[in-house]
Parts: C-alpha cells; sequence; structure tokens
C-alpha cells in the first residue's frame, strides 16, 4: 500500500488566497502532489479542488486531516476507493507531414480524441479520460514528435447522487 | 468610500476607530504594540479610546508580551504592528505562539490597496509569509468587512485547539467611513471544532483503564489550555494513575504529588522515562509526541496501548499511532470519564514507580563552594515556596527550571516549548506580571537568551513591572555548548560570549535595581533581597560553565541511552 495514488476532493471557500494555503500546505509538510485543480464548483462562492497525492494510509489520511483544520475549507473527502469518474484533458500539439497527417487520424480515432488546430506542419489533439489513456495517446504520438502538451489535471466526482460527507 | 451626506457622517466612524471599538466588544483591555506609518490612523484613535496600551521596544517584545499574557489571563492576547519591517518582526512571536496552541489577535497595517503588490514602502506580504504559522489569517481592503473579520478572528483563535490569528488592515480602510454595529455570534461554516468526545470511545477507554496493570497518564499543553486539571487530578487520584508532563504541560497536575514523576523525554526524570517505557497503558492527554518527548519513535512506550486525545484531530496518529483516538475537549473527556473510574489495583506498578522516584532524583553537586545554575533555581523555588509565575527562555536554563522548580498549578510556568524561542522570556514575563498583577512573576533567562530581547528592560523600567529577571551567566551558549562538548569533539565553535556586557551596569542604566552573585551564599541573599524588593529588579548570577543538563537522552535515541551524568 506503499505510495498508492489518492484522488481527494476538496470543497473550499473562493477566496484570493485559498490555492496558495492549501499548496502551502502540501510543500510544507512534505505531501507529494500529482496533480491539483481548480474551478468554481455548484454553489456560488466555493471552489472544488481535485487533488492527487501519493502516499500510504496514514500519510493521506494526515493529508486530509491537515486539509481540513484549514479555515476555508469545508469538505474533504477521498474518492479514490469509491465509485467514481475520474477525467483529465489533454491538449497535444504534435507534429505532421502531408505523409503522416491521415495516419495520425487514424491513430487518434479509437480514443475518441479530436482534432481542434490543424496547420501545415502541425495539429493539436485534444483527449479526454483517465491518466492512463492519456499517457497511452501521450505515447501513440510520441514518434511523430510532440511540440508541446498542456494537460489540465485530473478532476473528479462520485459517480450516483451520493456527495458523501467528510 | 467617502461620506457623502453630512446628515449621516455623524453616525459614522472610520475603520481604525473601528477597530478599536471591535477590541473593546472582545472584551479587550491591554495591547501590546508598536506604532509605523500604516498602523498611525490606528494608533490615533487608540490615543484617547481608554484601552491600555504597552509600547515595547521592538515588535517581537511586544508580540511575545501578548503571549505570556494570553497564557497567564486565559484571554486572547493582543499585538499590533505596522507594516513591512513591523509585521515581519512579529513572525517569530506567530510561530512561537503557534507551536504552542496561544490564542493571539494579531493586527498589522498594511500598504493602501492601491499600493497593494507594487513593492511599496515598508509592504511585505504578511498574510503570506504568516500562512504556514496562523491558524487563519486575513487581509481586510474594505471597511464593511472590519466587524465581521475581528468577530471571526477572536472566536477562531481561543476556541478549538488555540492559536494566533492575524488581521492585515490596508491603509485606506483606516480612514474609510462606516456605521459601526459588531456582530452578535460567529458562523463559520467550515470550522466547527469537536468539544464533546464519542461516548463509545470513552467507554473504550474505561474499559483499557479498568484493564491495565500498568497505566500511566501523560499530560500536555492541551491540559492547560483546556483548564482541566482539576478533572485530572480526580482521575489520577480516583484511580492511583502515575502522572508523567510533557514540558508545556507542566503545573496541569502537581508536581510535588506523590504520583507525579516529573517531566518526560529528552530532559526527563529517570522515574518518568522508565514509566514510559514500561507501561502496559499510556493515557496521553492533549499532548502532541513531540520528537522531544519520544525520541525514537518505534522505541517509544512500546509496551503500551496508546490512548490519545487532542481537540485537534490532525493531531491523533501524526507521529504515533493511537489504539484509540478521541477527538474533543480535555475537560470534558474527563469529566465524561470520572464517572467511570474506580481505584485501581496496581500496587506493584505504584510501588516500582515509586522506587524509581527515589531511587533516581535529580542530582547536581553541592558544598563545593560553586555557584551553579541548578541550585539558583533550586533556591528561587524555595524561597518562593513554589508559588511565582515563571517564564523562562531557551536552552539550559530552561531545562533546569522544568527539572528544579516545582509547579503545582497550570498557567504558572510559561516558555516556548515548541519553537524553541530565545528571547521569549523577558517579554513573556512583562505580559504574565501585567496579566496577574497579584503573583509574584520571576523571569530566569540564560545570558545568552536575554540579550536576544534585552531592550524590553525600557519596557519595564517605563512601567515599573515588578518581575524579577534572574540571569543563569555561564558566558556561554549553554545548551549548544553541551551539544558540542558531547556530540562534536568539544569544537566550542561560537559558543564561548566575549564582550558581555556588565549586566549590572546595564540595568542600572534602565534605572533597574540589580545585584549579582557568585557564590551560593550570595545567591541565596541576593534572592532574598529581590523578592523582598517591591519593584523590578535584575539579578546575574554567574554560575560553572560546565554544569550540564541531564538526565539526557540523545536526539533519536531510545530511553535505554539515556545519559544519567553521575556515570
Amino acid at each position: 500500500m506503499k505510495n498508492v495514488k489518492n484522488v481527494i476532493s476538496v470543497l473550499v471557500n473562493d477566496q484570493s488566497g485559498v490555492l496558495s494555503r492549501i499548496s502551502g500546505l502540501f510543500s510544507r509538510r512534505g505531501f507529494n502532489i500529482d496533480s491539483i485543480t481548480v474551478g468554481p464548483a455548484e454553489e456560488v462562492g466555493l471552489s472544488r479542488m481535485t487533488i492527487v497525492v501519493r502516499g500510504d494510509e496514514p500519510t493521506v489520511e494526515q493529508v486530509m486531516k491537515q486539509l481540513h483544520k484549514l479555515i476555508d475549507v469545508i469538505k474533504v473527502i477521498n474518492i479514490t476507493h469509491e465509485p467514481n469518474v475520474t477525467r483529465e484533458l489533454a491538449l497535444i500539439k504534435v507534429m505532421v507531414t502531408a505523409n503522416t497527417r491521415p495516419e495520425v487520424l487514424n491513430l487518434i480515432e479509437p480514443f475518441r480524441a479530436s482534432v481542434v488546430d490543424v496547420s501545415r506542419n502541425s495539429l493539436i489533439v485534444q483527449v479526454v479520460g483517465d491518466e492512463s489513456k492519456i499517457t497511452a495517446m501521450l505515447e501513440l504520438l510520441r514518434p511523430y514528435g510532440i511540440k508541446e502538451v498542456a494537460r489540465t489535471g485530473v478532476v473528479s466526482l462520485l459517480r450516483g447522487t451520493t456527495t458523501k460527507d467528510s | 468610500m467617502s461620506a457623502s451626506g453630512a446628515k449621516t457622517e455623524k453616525e459614522k466612524i472610520n475603520g481604525a476607530q473601528m477597530v478599536i471599538e471591535c477590541l473593546k466588544q472582545e472584551g479587550v483591555d491591554l495591547v501590546f504594540g508598536y506604532p509605523g506609518g500604516a498602523i498611525m490612523k490606528v494608533y490615533d484613535a487608540l490615543y484617547d479610546s481608554g484601552l491600555k496600551h504597552i509600547l515595547a521596544r521592538h515588535e517581537q517584545g511586544a508580540i511575545h508580551a501578548a503571549d505570556g499574557y494570553a497564557r497567564a489571563t486565559g484571554k486572547v492576547g493582543v499585538c499590533i504592528a505596522t507594516s513591512g519591517p513591523g509585521a515581519t518582526n512579529l513572525v517569530t512571536g506567530i510561530a512561537t505562539a503557534y507551536m504552542d496552541s496561544v490564542p493571539l489577535v494579531c493586527i498589522t497595517g498594511q500598504v493602501g490597496t492601491d499600493l497593494l503588490g507594487t513593492d511599496a514602502f515598508q509592504e511585505a506580504d504578511i498574510t503570506g509569509i504568516t500562512m504556514p504559522i496562523t491558524k487563519h489569517n486575513y487581509l481586510v481592503k474594505h471597511i464593511k468587512e472590519i466587524p465581521r473579520v475581528m468577530k471571526e478572528a477572536f472566536h477562531i483563535a481561543r476556541t478549538g485547539r488555540p492559536g494566533p490569528v492575524l488581521i492585515d488592515f490596508c491603509k485606506d480602510v483606516g480612514v474609510q467611513l462606516a456605521e459601526f454595529s459588531y456582530p452578535d455570534s460567529v458562523y463559520i461554516r467550515s470550522y466547527n471544532p469537536t468539544y464533546a468526545p464519542n461516548k463509545g470511545q470513552i467507554k473504550k477507554l474505561a474499559k483499557v483503564i479498568k484493564e491495565a496493570k500498568k497505566p500511566l497518564i501523560m499530560t500536555g499543553g492541551g491540559m492547560i489550555r483546556s483548564n482541566a486539571s482539576n478533572e485530572l487530578y480526580k482521575v489520577a487520584k480516583t484511580a492511583n494513575i502515575p502522572v508523567v508532563s510533557t514540558f508545556n504541560g507542566l503545573g496541569a497536575f502537581p508536581g510535588s504529588d506523590e504520583l507525579h514523576l516529573g517531566m518526560l523525554g529528552m530532559h526527563g526524570t529517570i522515574a518518568a522515562n522508565w514509566a514510559v517505557n514500561e507501561c502496559d497503558l499510556l493515557l496521553n492527554f492533549g499532548a502532541r509526541f513531540d520528537d522531544r518527548v519520544t525520541g525514537k519513535l518505534d522505541e517509544f512506550a512500546k509496551h503500551a496501548k496508546i490512548v490519545h486525545v487532542d481537540i485537534d484531530p490532525a493531531e491523533i496518529g501524526k507521529n504515533i499511532s493511537a489504539h484509540i483516538p478521541i477527538v474533543g475537549d480535555l475537560k470534558n473527556v474527563l469529566e465524561a470519564l470520572i464517572e467511570h473510574v474506580e481505584p485501581l489495583d496496581i500496587e506493584e506498578w505504584r510501588t516500582q514507580v515509586k522506587f524509581w522516584k527515589s531511587e533516581y532524583p535529580l542530582t547536581y553537586l553541592k558544598g563545593d563552594g560553586k555557584l551553579r545554575p541548578q541550585f539558583v533555581i533550586d533556591t528561587i523555588c524555595q524561597k518562593t515556596d513554589s508559588k511565582a509565575i515563571i517564564a523562562t527562555d531557551v536552552g539550559q536554563h530552561q531545562m533546569w527550571t522544568s527539572q528544579y522548580y516545582t509547579f503545582n498549578e497550570a498557567n504558572q510556568f510559561f516558555s516556548s516549548g515548541g519553537l524553541g524561542t530565545m528571547g521569549y522570556g523577558l517579554p513573556a514575563a512583562i505580559g504574565a506580571q501585567l496579566g496577574r498583577p497579584e503573583r509574584q512573576t520571576i523571569c530566569i533567562s540564560g545570558d545568552g537568551s536575554v540579550q536576544m530581547n534585552i531592550q524590553e528592560l525600557a519596557t519595564i523600567s517605563e512601567h515599573q513591572i515588578p518581575l524579577k529577571l534572574a540571569i543563569l551567566n555561564n558566558g556561554a551558549l549553554g545548551m549548544v555548548r553541551q551539544w558540542q562538548e558531547m556530540f562534536f569533539q568539544k569544537r566550542y565553535s561560537q559558543t564561548i560570549f566575549k564582550g558581555h556586557p556588565d549586566f549590572v551596569k546595564l540595568a542600572e542604566a534602565y534605572s533597574i535595581k540589580a545585584f549579582r552573585a557568585t557564590t551560593p551564599e550570595e545567591a541565596e541573599q541576593i534572592i532574598d533581597e529581590a523578592l523582598a524588593f517591591e519593584g523590578p529588579c535584575v539579578l546575574e548570577f554567574v554560575v560553572e560553565q560546565s554544569e550540564n543538563v541531564f538526565p539526557f537522552i540523545p536526539p533519536g535515541a531510545p530511553v535505554e541511552n539515556m545519559m544519567r551524568g553521575d556515570e
């Protein structure tokens, strides 16, 4: 159970400095963040953060307790072991030639990825999915020459109508 | 926002006045601070407000004094400083209060909102800087936020696990005008400390106590913050359970009681440390398993079931996992526990700890005419009948004080336990003496520590604060010197002082009476004289430089590696 990836969903007050309070907590206590995303939540004035953190069980428990101590944090849920939907979006700028362009288009089709920008020598591919899907997509495109990648980091919600209190 | 109509202007007050009004509404009667550009408006409002203000000589002195005042009175300490350097000078004091869970509200000035983020004169991002060392902090950019923020700040500082809260006011907020009304109550959706313990856990706790053959209570600073000494006394005395204290827990249980085995940890007593090592049930009441207490983690209390009670859930399982975790206020927990507690049949264990206690008392060399620091503290303890309020700085003198002064009450001993802040003692003693004027207050310091905030002698002189400052002068940075002797082959790198001031003359320069002793006889005599004198005074004790603090469990070592000093 060492260094398992945990997905923590955190509901916070939408106030300036909140992201810094949270990221500061991680760095000063030596917790490892894989990714952190934030955006407005369902209620005005609140934001939802999805934090992917690596660690064993006691570490992740400590992460959650420390998060909960922050006055601006309303709810902390570990959704790793609950049925959840976890997605990430990546934009991948890949080099193409007249010859390889159809090949790349074929390649991305099974991934339900789409092309969102086309130029003479490159394409921007947009892919949405869990981390392994995005990694697979990147590996397939790498031989063609990846120029730039932008990834959002994961966002996650519990499945069904439950919202699980913490 | 400027006052628009002359008609309504009368009912409006400015932001600075509002800050002072809020302090009054919170029942604050004494504040500590230091004025400056960005906070001048608040100082102007303070001028004829009736609020008492103690002007320190350095912002760090002001905040440690507020800390000492808070610890001595149980109220929230208030400290005011200006922007930039004023605010950053508070940082050490804020971190000190944060580590020891002391309720403080720090009010700082900030540059005007139009200048925020421009590296303006005396601008520092103090909310950013203090994020990791405050329980919470605020940047106030509009007058309408003031009442809510002040109300929340005091609420957060004093409830749950207490701690420092900082409020940074942009300069222009001080001149904005608005009508004032102070909220009656606080609602912070995300902040609901747990006071009442889980009943099932209390039953479990009662059960393990009943089953224990070698139970031991460990009291921490949380015991003092929750004011639960009476309840602890009942539980321990009814069940006959021996008690050990952490440094911050000293005084929560009477030090002179036969059940008390003294302090545990790095410089704890042999009895306390053996008891922890041998116990089969360790009841941790409000301590956080600091590394100075536990030493080597996986060797700590290795035969014991661990019960951990704390109001802060994040402390439970942080360093040592608990078999029975209980989140709640100790007063409530112990009240609930009392109903289930009966006398335990643990005579064998009682005999064992009594033996350790009588066989291995704390000792130092006496009778050779040399003045030893332990003797000084021992004598101060005797001559004050263990009843003085004691503040210390950090180092050897601090550990000797914890060993040789007997603390029988909570809130009798003030020291920077968590952060270990040199320079804490003198200003903290000022705050403590002002908070409890009826009690004799003594600051015990070292020649190194005292020089870190010695400018506060001026504050003492100005207000004739009748505290006694005892300086144990060994001409060295004693604790570091001790470590260098033991672990660095006596390479005394930068720990032997040269160029000391004459402390007696220095005190006299501040118009403070001063004494010096170099022998045990002189020491006794000047302690008598100082205690009989009504005003402030400074006592310098020129003590043996080579004295070390024992017992000593080297950092990260198990209890078996304890050095007793008499080998």
